[in-house]
Protein backbone atom coordinates (compact mmCIF):
# COMPACT_ATOMS: atom_id res chain seq x y z
CA UNK A 1 0.00 0.00 0.00
CA UNK A 2 2.94 2.30 0.69
CA UNK A 3 3.72 2.24 -3.02
CA UNK A 4 0.41 3.96 -3.84
CA UNK A 5 1.29 6.96 -1.67
CA UNK A 6 3.65 8.68 -4.10
CA UNK A 7 1.60 8.53 -7.31
CA UNK A 8 -1.65 9.26 -5.44
CA UNK A 9 -0.30 12.36 -3.73
CA UNK A 10 1.29 13.59 -6.95
CA UNK A 11 -2.04 13.18 -8.76
CA UNK A 12 -3.93 14.87 -5.96
CA UNK A 13 -1.33 17.66 -5.79
CA UNK A 14 -1.58 18.34 -9.51
CA UNK A 15 -5.36 18.26 -9.31
CA UNK A 16 -5.24 20.95 -6.61
CA UNK A 17 -2.70 23.07 -8.50
CA UNK A 18 -5.05 23.21 -11.50
CA UNK A 19 -8.09 23.62 -9.24
CA UNK A 20 -6.60 26.75 -7.66
CA UNK A 21 -5.74 28.12 -11.09
CA UNK A 22 -1.94 28.14 -10.58
CA UNK A 23 -1.67 26.27 -13.86
CA UNK A 24 -4.15 25.93 -16.69
CA UNK A 25 -3.30 22.23 -17.04
CA UNK A 26 -3.55 22.41 -20.80
CA UNK A 27 -0.46 20.33 -21.63
CA UNK A 28 -0.59 18.25 -18.45
CA UNK A 29 -4.26 17.71 -17.72
CA UNK A 30 -5.25 16.89 -14.12
CA UNK A 31 -6.48 13.38 -13.35
CA UNK A 32 -10.12 14.49 -13.27
CA UNK A 33 -9.94 15.65 -16.88
CA UNK A 34 -8.35 12.34 -17.96
CA UNK A 35 -11.13 10.45 -16.21
CA UNK A 36 -13.75 12.62 -17.86
CA UNK A 37 -12.10 11.89 -21.22
CA UNK A 38 -12.25 8.15 -20.55
CA UNK A 39 -15.89 8.43 -19.49
CA UNK A 40 -16.78 10.34 -22.66
CA UNK A 41 -15.01 7.82 -24.85
CA UNK A 42 -16.80 5.03 -23.06
CA UNK A 43 -20.13 6.76 -23.37
CA UNK A 44 -19.83 7.24 -27.11
CA UNK A 45 -18.89 3.60 -27.61
CA UNK A 46 -15.54 4.63 -29.08
CA UNK A 47 -13.62 3.18 -26.19
CA UNK A 48 -14.94 -0.35 -26.63
CA UNK A 49 -14.16 -0.21 -30.34
CA UNK A 50 -10.56 0.88 -29.78
CA UNK A 51 -9.95 -1.55 -26.96
CA UNK A 52 -11.42 -4.44 -28.94
CA UNK A 53 -9.26 -3.64 -31.94
CA UNK A 54 -6.09 -3.48 -29.86
CA UNK A 55 -6.88 -6.55 -27.77
CA UNK A 56 -7.65 -8.53 -30.90
CA UNK A 57 -4.29 -7.56 -32.44
CA UNK A 58 -2.32 -8.36 -29.30
CA UNK A 59 -4.23 -11.60 -28.83
CA UNK A 60 -3.68 -12.85 -32.34
CA UNK A 61 -0.04 -11.78 -32.49
CA UNK A 62 0.59 -13.28 -29.05
CA UNK A 63 -1.01 -16.55 -30.09
CA UNK A 64 1.11 -16.92 -33.23
CA UNK A 65 4.27 -15.81 -31.45
CA UNK A 66 3.71 -18.24 -28.58
CA UNK A 67 2.90 -21.19 -30.80
CA UNK A 68 5.95 -20.62 -33.01
CA UNK A 69 8.25 -19.82 -30.10
CA UNK A 70 7.12 -22.84 -28.09
CA UNK A 71 7.42 -25.23 -31.00
CA UNK A 72 10.82 -24.11 -32.21
CA UNK A 73 12.11 -23.60 -28.66
CA UNK A 74 11.04 -27.11 -27.71
CA UNK A 75 12.63 -28.63 -30.80
CA UNK A 76 15.89 -26.74 -30.26
CA UNK A 77 15.95 -27.60 -26.57
CA UNK A 78 15.14 -31.26 -26.96
CA UNK A 79 17.14 -32.14 -30.02
CA UNK A 80 20.72 -30.96 -30.20
CA UNK A 81 21.04 -31.43 -33.96
CA UNK A 82 18.11 -29.09 -34.52
CA UNK A 83 19.64 -26.63 -32.07
CA UNK A 84 22.95 -26.58 -33.94
CA UNK A 85 21.08 -26.14 -37.19
CA UNK A 86 18.44 -23.66 -36.11
CA UNK A 87 19.67 -21.65 -33.18
CA UNK A 88 22.42 -19.59 -34.88
CA UNK A 89 19.90 -18.34 -37.44
CA UNK A 90 17.32 -17.49 -34.80
CA UNK A 91 19.93 -15.69 -32.73
CA UNK A 92 21.03 -13.70 -35.77
CA UNK A 93 17.43 -12.70 -36.50
CA UNK A 94 17.01 -11.75 -32.86
CA UNK A 95 19.83 -9.25 -33.20
CA UNK A 96 17.72 -7.28 -35.68
CA UNK A 97 15.65 -4.63 -33.88
CA UNK A 98 12.13 -5.92 -34.47
CA UNK A 99 10.84 -2.53 -35.62
CA UNK A 100 13.22 -2.74 -38.56
CA UNK A 101 10.87 -5.34 -40.00
CA UNK A 102 8.02 -2.87 -40.26
CA UNK A 103 8.66 -1.55 -43.81
CA UNK A 104 9.16 -5.06 -45.10
CA UNK A 105 6.05 -6.40 -43.40
CA UNK A 106 4.00 -3.55 -44.84
CA UNK A 107 5.33 -4.29 -48.34
CA UNK A 108 4.73 -7.99 -47.96
CA UNK A 109 1.55 -8.09 -45.95
CA UNK A 110 -0.11 -4.76 -46.59
CA UNK A 111 -0.86 -1.91 -44.22
CA UNK A 112 -3.87 -3.61 -42.63
CA UNK A 113 -4.12 -6.22 -39.90
CA UNK A 114 -1.75 -8.93 -41.13
CA UNK A 115 1.39 -6.82 -40.94
CA UNK A 116 0.46 -5.67 -37.42
CA UNK A 117 -0.14 -9.22 -36.24
CA UNK A 118 3.14 -10.32 -37.77
CA UNK A 119 5.08 -7.56 -36.01
CA UNK A 120 3.54 -8.43 -32.64
CA UNK A 121 4.16 -12.13 -33.24
CA UNK A 122 7.83 -11.44 -33.94
CA UNK A 123 8.12 -9.49 -30.71
CA UNK A 124 6.50 -12.30 -28.72
CA UNK A 125 8.40 -15.08 -30.48
CA UNK A 126 11.93 -14.41 -29.24
CA UNK A 127 11.45 -14.37 -25.47
CA UNK A 128 9.22 -17.45 -25.69
CA UNK A 129 11.68 -19.29 -27.91
CA UNK A 130 14.62 -18.47 -25.66
CA UNK A 131 12.64 -19.24 -22.53
CA UNK A 132 11.50 -22.67 -23.68
CA UNK A 133 14.87 -23.69 -25.07
CA UNK A 134 16.77 -22.47 -22.03
CA UNK A 135 14.33 -24.16 -19.68
CA UNK A 136 14.64 -27.51 -21.42
CA UNK A 137 18.42 -27.27 -21.54
CA UNK A 138 18.63 -26.48 -17.84
CA UNK A 139 16.38 -29.32 -16.64
CA UNK A 140 18.32 -31.08 -13.90
CA UNK A 141 20.02 -34.18 -15.31
CA UNK A 142 19.57 -35.83 -11.93
CA UNK A 143 15.81 -35.50 -12.10
CA UNK A 144 15.77 -36.90 -15.63
CA UNK A 145 17.74 -39.86 -14.28
CA UNK A 146 14.99 -40.50 -11.75
CA UNK A 147 12.62 -40.74 -14.69
CA UNK A 148 14.98 -43.18 -16.38
CA UNK A 149 15.22 -45.43 -13.33
CA UNK A 150 11.43 -45.68 -13.44
CA UNK A 151 11.76 -46.58 -17.13
CA UNK A 152 9.97 -43.53 -18.45
CA UNK A 153 10.68 -42.94 -22.08
CA UNK A 154 9.65 -40.61 -24.85
CA UNK A 155 6.22 -39.22 -24.21
CA UNK A 156 5.99 -40.27 -20.56
CA UNK A 157 9.32 -38.62 -19.83
CA UNK A 158 8.14 -35.40 -21.43
CA UNK A 159 4.79 -35.42 -19.65
CA UNK A 160 5.92 -36.45 -16.20
CA UNK A 161 9.40 -34.91 -15.94
CA UNK A 162 10.22 -32.33 -18.62
CA UNK A 163 6.90 -30.50 -18.81
CA UNK A 164 6.52 -29.79 -15.10
CA UNK A 165 10.22 -28.97 -14.85
CA UNK A 166 10.11 -26.29 -17.56
CA UNK A 167 6.73 -24.84 -16.60
CA UNK A 168 7.94 -22.08 -14.23
CA UNK A 169 10.41 -20.72 -16.77
CA UNK A 170 7.80 -21.05 -19.50
CA UNK A 171 5.31 -18.92 -17.60
CA UNK A 172 7.96 -16.26 -17.08
CA UNK A 173 8.75 -16.26 -20.80
CA UNK A 174 5.03 -15.94 -21.62
CA UNK A 175 4.80 -12.90 -19.38
CA UNK A 176 7.87 -11.31 -20.93
CA UNK A 177 6.47 -12.11 -24.37
CA UNK A 178 3.14 -10.54 -23.51
CA UNK A 179 4.89 -7.38 -22.32
CA UNK A 180 6.68 -7.14 -25.64
CA UNK A 181 3.40 -7.83 -27.43
CA UNK A 182 1.89 -4.73 -25.80
CA UNK A 183 4.95 -2.71 -26.75
CA UNK A 184 4.74 -3.75 -30.37
CA UNK A 185 1.02 -3.18 -30.70
CA UNK A 186 1.64 0.48 -29.93
CA UNK A 187 4.34 0.62 -32.57
CA UNK A 188 2.09 -1.10 -35.09
CA UNK A 189 -0.83 1.19 -34.40
CA UNK A 190 1.28 4.35 -34.48
CA UNK A 191 2.41 3.42 -37.96
CA UNK A 192 -1.03 3.34 -39.43
CA UNK A 193 -4.37 2.38 -38.01
CA UNK A 194 -7.90 3.67 -38.10
CA UNK A 195 -8.76 2.32 -34.67
CA UNK A 196 -7.07 1.01 -31.58
CA UNK A 197 -5.50 2.56 -28.51
CA UNK A 198 -2.37 3.42 -30.49
CA UNK A 199 -4.58 5.34 -32.91
CA UNK A 200 -6.03 7.25 -29.94
CA UNK A 201 -2.49 8.23 -28.96
CA UNK A 202 -1.67 9.50 -32.43
CA UNK A 203 -5.03 11.19 -32.83
CA UNK A 204 -4.59 12.96 -29.50
CA UNK A 205 -1.21 14.25 -30.58
CA UNK A 206 -2.44 15.51 -33.94
CA UNK A 207 -5.50 17.20 -32.47
CA UNK A 208 -3.57 18.56 -29.50
CA UNK A 209 -5.60 16.67 -26.90
CA UNK A 210 -3.17 15.55 -24.17
CA UNK A 211 -6.07 14.27 -22.08
CA UNK A 212 -6.88 11.75 -24.81
CA UNK A 213 -3.23 10.64 -24.94
CA UNK A 214 -3.15 10.19 -21.21
CA UNK A 215 -6.46 8.34 -21.29
CA UNK A 216 -5.01 5.88 -23.81
CA UNK A 217 -1.86 5.46 -21.71
CA UNK A 218 -3.91 4.75 -18.60
CA UNK A 219 -5.96 2.15 -20.45
CA UNK A 220 -2.77 0.55 -21.81
CA UNK A 221 -1.46 0.27 -18.27
CA UNK A 222 -4.68 -1.27 -17.00
CA UNK A 223 -4.96 -3.76 -19.86
CA UNK A 224 -1.28 -4.72 -19.68
CA UNK A 225 -1.52 -5.37 -15.98
CA UNK A 226 -4.80 -7.23 -16.39
CA UNK A 227 -3.57 -9.62 -19.08
CA UNK A 228 -0.37 -10.26 -17.17
CA UNK A 229 -2.46 -11.04 -14.13
CA UNK A 230 -4.55 -13.47 -16.19
CA UNK A 231 -1.42 -15.47 -17.04
CA UNK A 232 -0.39 -15.36 -13.42
CA UNK A 233 -3.64 -16.69 -12.00
CA UNK A 234 -4.04 -19.10 -14.91
CA UNK A 235 -0.71 -20.72 -14.15
CA UNK A 236 -0.93 -20.49 -10.36
CA UNK A 237 -2.60 -23.90 -9.82
CA UNK A 238 0.28 -25.60 -11.65
CA UNK A 239 2.99 -23.70 -9.80
CA UNK A 240 1.72 -24.05 -6.27
CA UNK A 241 4.78 -26.15 -5.37
CA UNK A 242 6.98 -23.18 -6.19
CA UNK A 243 4.69 -20.76 -4.48
CA UNK A 244 4.92 -22.65 -1.24
CA UNK A 245 8.65 -22.18 -1.42
CA UNK A 246 8.68 -18.45 -2.08
CA UNK A 247 6.11 -17.88 0.61
CA UNK A 248 8.13 -19.82 3.15
CA UNK A 249 11.38 -18.15 2.17
CA UNK A 250 10.09 -14.65 1.44
CA UNK A 251 7.42 -13.47 3.86
CA UNK B 1 20.57 -64.00 -7.85
CA UNK B 2 22.55 -61.08 -9.18
CA UNK B 3 25.66 -62.07 -11.09
CA UNK B 4 28.35 -59.61 -12.09
CA UNK B 5 30.67 -61.13 -14.63
CA UNK B 6 33.91 -59.28 -15.39
CA UNK B 7 32.12 -55.94 -15.56
CA UNK B 8 34.43 -53.28 -17.01
CA UNK B 9 33.88 -49.66 -17.87
CA UNK B 10 36.18 -47.47 -19.89
CA UNK B 11 34.97 -43.93 -20.48
CA UNK B 12 35.28 -42.33 -23.92
CA UNK B 13 38.17 -40.20 -22.61
CA UNK B 14 40.15 -43.39 -22.01
CA UNK B 15 39.81 -43.49 -18.22
CA UNK B 16 39.41 -47.08 -17.07
CA UNK B 17 36.92 -46.69 -14.23
CA UNK B 18 36.20 -50.33 -13.61
CA UNK B 19 38.14 -53.44 -14.54
CA UNK B 20 36.78 -56.97 -14.61
CA UNK B 21 34.60 -56.80 -11.53
CA UNK B 22 33.00 -60.13 -10.74
CA UNK B 23 30.73 -61.09 -7.86
CA UNK B 24 27.71 -63.22 -7.17
CA UNK B 25 25.11 -61.81 -4.83
CA UNK B 26 22.40 -63.95 -3.27
CA UNK B 27 18.79 -62.78 -3.21
CA UNK B 28 18.24 -60.90 0.04
CA UNK B 29 21.90 -60.38 0.78
CA UNK B 30 23.12 -57.00 1.99
CA UNK B 31 26.36 -55.95 0.33
CA UNK B 32 28.42 -52.91 1.17
CA UNK B 33 30.91 -51.67 -1.39
CA UNK B 34 33.66 -49.56 0.08
CA UNK B 35 36.87 -48.10 -1.30
CA UNK B 36 38.95 -45.00 -1.84
CA UNK B 37 37.80 -42.28 -4.16
CA UNK B 38 37.94 -43.11 -7.85
CA UNK B 39 37.66 -46.83 -7.26
CA UNK B 40 34.65 -47.16 -9.51
CA UNK B 41 32.03 -47.75 -6.83
CA UNK B 42 29.46 -45.48 -8.38
CA UNK B 43 30.32 -46.65 -11.89
CA UNK B 44 29.61 -50.19 -10.80
CA UNK B 45 26.31 -49.22 -9.23
CA UNK B 46 25.23 -47.33 -12.34
CA UNK B 47 26.05 -50.36 -14.46
CA UNK B 48 23.92 -52.59 -12.24
CA UNK B 49 21.11 -50.04 -12.36
CA UNK B 50 21.26 -50.04 -16.15
CA UNK B 51 21.84 -46.28 -16.21
CA UNK B 52 25.22 -46.75 -17.90
CA UNK B 53 26.24 -49.72 -20.00
CA UNK B 54 29.35 -51.65 -19.14
CA UNK B 55 32.08 -51.55 -21.81
CA UNK B 56 32.44 -55.29 -21.42
CA UNK B 57 31.24 -58.00 -19.10
CA UNK B 58 27.67 -58.45 -18.00
CA UNK B 59 25.21 -57.88 -15.20
CA UNK B 60 22.65 -60.64 -14.89
CA UNK B 61 19.62 -60.72 -12.63
CA UNK B 62 17.80 -64.05 -12.51
CA UNK B 63 19.18 -65.03 -15.93
CA UNK B 64 18.16 -61.69 -17.43
CA UNK B 65 20.95 -59.49 -18.75
CA UNK B 66 20.61 -55.92 -17.52
CA UNK B 67 21.34 -53.25 -20.11
CA UNK B 68 18.78 -50.60 -19.19
CA UNK B 69 16.79 -49.71 -16.06
CA UNK B 70 14.75 -52.70 -14.92
CA UNK B 71 11.54 -52.97 -12.94
CA UNK B 72 13.16 -55.33 -10.44
CA UNK B 73 16.00 -52.92 -9.66
CA UNK B 74 15.52 -49.75 -7.66
CA UNK B 75 18.07 -47.10 -6.84
CA UNK B 76 18.50 -44.45 -4.17
CA UNK B 77 20.95 -41.66 -4.86
CA UNK B 78 23.09 -39.56 -2.59
CA UNK B 79 20.55 -36.75 -2.89
CA UNK B 80 16.86 -37.54 -2.44
CA UNK B 81 16.05 -36.31 -5.98
CA UNK B 82 12.40 -35.85 -5.19
CA UNK B 83 10.29 -34.20 -7.86
CA UNK B 84 9.61 -30.74 -6.45
CA UNK B 85 6.24 -30.40 -8.22
CA UNK B 86 4.76 -33.52 -6.64
CA UNK B 87 3.53 -33.84 -3.08
CA UNK B 88 5.30 -36.31 -0.81
CA UNK B 89 2.58 -38.89 -1.44
CA UNK B 90 2.75 -38.47 -5.23
CA UNK B 91 6.54 -38.73 -5.11
CA UNK B 92 6.28 -42.06 -3.31
CA UNK B 93 3.69 -43.28 -5.81
CA UNK B 94 5.76 -42.12 -8.81
CA UNK B 95 6.76 -45.64 -9.84
CA UNK B 96 3.24 -47.01 -9.50
CA UNK B 97 1.65 -45.15 -12.39
CA UNK B 98 0.47 -48.41 -13.94
CA UNK B 99 -1.60 -49.39 -10.93
CA UNK B 100 -5.23 -48.34 -10.53
CA UNK B 101 -5.55 -45.26 -8.34
CA UNK B 102 -7.10 -47.07 -5.38
CA UNK B 103 -4.32 -49.63 -5.11
CA UNK B 104 -1.73 -46.94 -5.59
CA UNK B 105 -3.17 -44.81 -2.82
CA UNK B 106 -3.28 -47.81 -0.51
CA UNK B 107 0.36 -48.70 -1.16
CA UNK B 108 1.49 -45.11 -0.77
CA UNK B 109 -0.41 -44.72 2.48
CA UNK B 110 1.18 -47.89 3.85
CA UNK B 111 4.64 -46.73 2.79
CA UNK B 112 4.11 -43.30 4.36
CA UNK B 113 3.06 -44.98 7.57
CA UNK B 114 6.10 -47.24 7.39
CA UNK B 115 8.60 -44.39 7.05
CA UNK B 116 6.82 -42.36 9.70
CA UNK B 117 5.75 -39.50 7.46
CA UNK B 118 1.99 -40.06 7.32
CA UNK B 119 1.42 -36.48 8.46
CA UNK B 120 3.55 -35.15 5.61
CA UNK B 121 1.62 -36.85 2.80
CA UNK B 122 0.43 -33.59 1.26
CA UNK B 123 3.58 -31.57 2.01
CA UNK B 124 5.88 -30.37 -0.76
CA UNK B 125 9.37 -31.84 -0.88
CA UNK B 126 10.83 -28.41 -0.13
CA UNK B 127 9.17 -28.44 3.25
CA UNK B 128 11.02 -31.57 4.38
CA UNK B 129 14.28 -31.84 6.28
CA UNK B 130 17.19 -33.68 4.66
CA UNK B 131 16.50 -36.87 6.61
CA UNK B 132 12.78 -36.77 5.88
CA UNK B 133 13.42 -36.24 2.18
CA UNK B 134 15.77 -39.21 2.06
CA UNK B 135 13.15 -41.34 3.81
CA UNK B 136 10.68 -40.37 1.09
CA UNK B 137 13.28 -41.37 -1.50
CA UNK B 138 13.68 -44.75 0.21
CA UNK B 139 9.93 -45.24 0.26
CA UNK B 140 9.68 -44.26 -3.42
CA UNK B 141 12.30 -46.85 -4.35
CA UNK B 142 10.82 -49.61 -2.16
CA UNK B 143 7.15 -49.19 -2.96
CA UNK B 144 7.35 -50.98 -6.35
CA UNK B 145 8.95 -53.88 -4.39
CA UNK B 146 12.22 -54.24 -6.28
CA UNK B 147 14.26 -57.41 -5.94
CA UNK B 148 17.45 -55.41 -5.83
CA UNK B 149 17.83 -52.01 -4.21
CA UNK B 150 20.95 -50.03 -4.99
CA UNK B 151 22.05 -47.24 -2.68
CA UNK B 152 24.73 -44.76 -3.74
CA UNK B 153 26.13 -43.21 -0.55
CA UNK B 154 22.56 -42.54 0.52
CA UNK B 155 23.26 -41.11 3.94
CA UNK B 156 26.53 -39.28 3.36
CA UNK B 157 24.92 -35.84 3.19
CA UNK B 158 23.18 -36.26 6.55
CA UNK B 159 24.35 -35.51 10.08
CA UNK B 160 25.57 -38.36 12.27
CA UNK B 161 22.39 -38.77 14.30
CA UNK B 162 20.09 -38.77 11.30
CA UNK B 163 22.42 -41.16 9.54
CA UNK B 164 22.28 -43.71 12.37
CA UNK B 165 18.55 -43.34 12.57
CA UNK B 166 18.15 -43.97 8.84
CA UNK B 167 20.52 -46.94 8.87
CA UNK B 168 18.36 -48.65 11.46
CA UNK B 169 15.28 -47.59 9.58
CA UNK B 170 16.60 -49.04 6.34
CA UNK B 171 17.22 -52.43 7.98
CA UNK B 172 13.74 -52.32 9.40
CA UNK B 173 12.23 -51.68 5.98
CA UNK B 174 14.49 -54.25 4.38
CA UNK B 175 13.06 -56.90 6.71
CA UNK B 176 9.59 -56.42 5.19
CA UNK B 177 10.36 -57.88 1.77
CA UNK B 178 14.08 -58.69 2.04
CA UNK B 179 15.32 -57.32 -1.26
CA UNK B 180 18.98 -57.57 -2.14
CA UNK B 181 20.69 -54.37 -0.96
CA UNK B 182 23.86 -53.09 -2.56
CA UNK B 183 25.16 -50.09 -0.73
CA UNK B 184 28.04 -47.93 -1.84
CA UNK B 185 29.56 -46.10 1.09
CA UNK B 186 32.76 -44.57 2.36
CA UNK B 187 31.72 -45.00 5.95
CA UNK B 188 33.25 -48.13 7.54
CA UNK B 189 30.82 -47.96 10.43
CA UNK B 190 27.89 -47.94 8.04
CA UNK B 191 29.28 -50.88 6.05
CA UNK B 192 29.74 -53.03 9.15
CA UNK B 193 26.43 -52.17 10.74
CA UNK B 194 24.42 -52.97 7.61
CA UNK B 195 26.19 -55.53 5.47
CA UNK B 196 26.39 -59.30 5.35
CA UNK B 197 29.45 -58.90 3.20
CA UNK B 198 31.76 -55.97 2.58
CA UNK B 199 33.46 -55.71 -0.81
CA UNK B 200 36.61 -53.60 -0.72
CA UNK B 201 37.62 -52.02 -4.01
CA UNK B 202 40.91 -50.47 -5.03
CA UNK B 203 41.31 -47.58 -7.45
CA UNK B 204 42.97 -46.97 -10.82
CA UNK B 205 41.47 -48.94 -12.38
CA UNK B 206 38.58 -49.71 -10.04
CA UNK B 207 38.60 -53.39 -9.15
CA UNK B 208 37.66 -55.78 -6.41
CA UNK B 209 40.39 -56.10 -3.77
CA UNK B 210 38.94 -58.04 -0.88
CA UNK B 211 35.71 -59.33 0.59
CA UNK B 212 34.94 -59.54 4.26
CA UNK B 213 31.97 -61.47 5.58
CA UNK B 214 30.34 -59.82 8.59
CA UNK B 215 29.12 -62.79 10.60
CA UNK B 216 27.18 -60.83 13.17
CA UNK B 217 23.53 -61.26 14.12
CA UNK B 218 21.10 -58.37 13.92
CA UNK B 219 20.42 -55.96 15.51
CA UNK B 220 24.10 -55.21 15.81
CA UNK B 221 25.60 -53.50 18.80
CA UNK B 222 27.89 -50.77 17.51
CA UNK B 223 29.86 -50.83 20.74
CA UNK B 224 30.54 -54.54 21.05
CA UNK B 225 34.17 -55.74 20.77
CA UNK B 226 33.18 -58.06 17.92
CA UNK B 227 31.78 -55.13 15.98
CA UNK B 228 35.02 -53.25 16.62
CA UNK B 229 36.95 -56.24 15.31
CA UNK B 230 35.07 -56.28 12.04
CA UNK B 231 35.51 -52.55 11.68
CA UNK B 232 39.23 -52.93 12.22
CA UNK B 233 39.53 -55.65 9.60
CA UNK B 234 37.63 -53.57 7.04
CA UNK B 235 39.87 -50.60 7.84
CA UNK B 236 43.00 -52.69 7.51
CA UNK B 237 41.84 -54.03 4.19
CA UNK B 238 41.03 -50.51 3.02
CA UNK B 239 44.50 -49.32 3.99
CA UNK B 240 46.10 -52.18 2.14
CA UNK B 241 43.92 -51.52 -0.92
CA UNK B 242 45.38 -48.03 -1.13
CA UNK B 243 48.95 -49.22 -0.63
CA UNK B 244 50.39 -49.74 -4.09
CA UNK B 245 53.09 -52.12 -2.88
CA UNK B 246 50.42 -54.67 -1.97
CA UNK B 247 49.72 -56.84 -5.01
CA UNK B 248 46.21 -57.74 -6.17
CA UNK B 249 44.90 -60.94 -4.76
CA UNK B 250 42.35 -63.15 -6.33
CA UNK B 251 39.43 -61.86 -4.35
CA UNK B 252 36.76 -63.63 -6.31
CA UNK B 253 36.79 -66.67 -4.05
CA UNK B 254 34.47 -67.16 -1.13
CA UNK B 255 34.26 -64.82 1.83
CA UNK B 256 36.24 -67.30 3.92
CA UNK B 257 39.39 -66.13 2.18
CA UNK B 258 38.89 -62.72 3.74
CA UNK B 259 40.19 -63.89 7.09
CA UNK B 260 43.70 -63.89 5.75
CA UNK B 261 45.46 -62.30 8.68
Amino acid sequence: MLGVLLPASLALGWELVVWFGWSNGRLVPPPSRVLVEIAELAHSGELVRHITATLWRVGLGFLFGVVAGTLLGAISGYWSLARRLLDPTVQALRAIPSLAWVPLFILWLGILETSKNALIAVGVFFPVYLGVMGAILSVDRKIVEVGRTFRLSGFAMIRRILLPAVLPAYVVSLRVGLGLGWMFVVAAELIGAAEGLGYLLLDGQQLGKPSQILAAIVIFAVLGKLTDWLIEIGSAPFLRWQDAFSRAAGA
Amino acid sequence: MLALDRVSKTYPNGVEALARFSAEIRQGEIIAIIGGSGCGKSTLLRAIAGLDRASSGSVTLDDEVITSPHAKIGIIFQEPRLLPWLSVADNIGFGLADLPAIQRREKVARALERVGLADKAQAWPRELSGGQAQRVAIARALVPQPEVLLLDEPFSALDAFTRRDLQDHLLDLWADTRPTLILVTHDVDEAVVLADRVLVMRPRPGRLFDQIGINLGRPRDRNSPLFENFKRSVLTSLDRSLDRSVPDRDATEGPGRAMWW
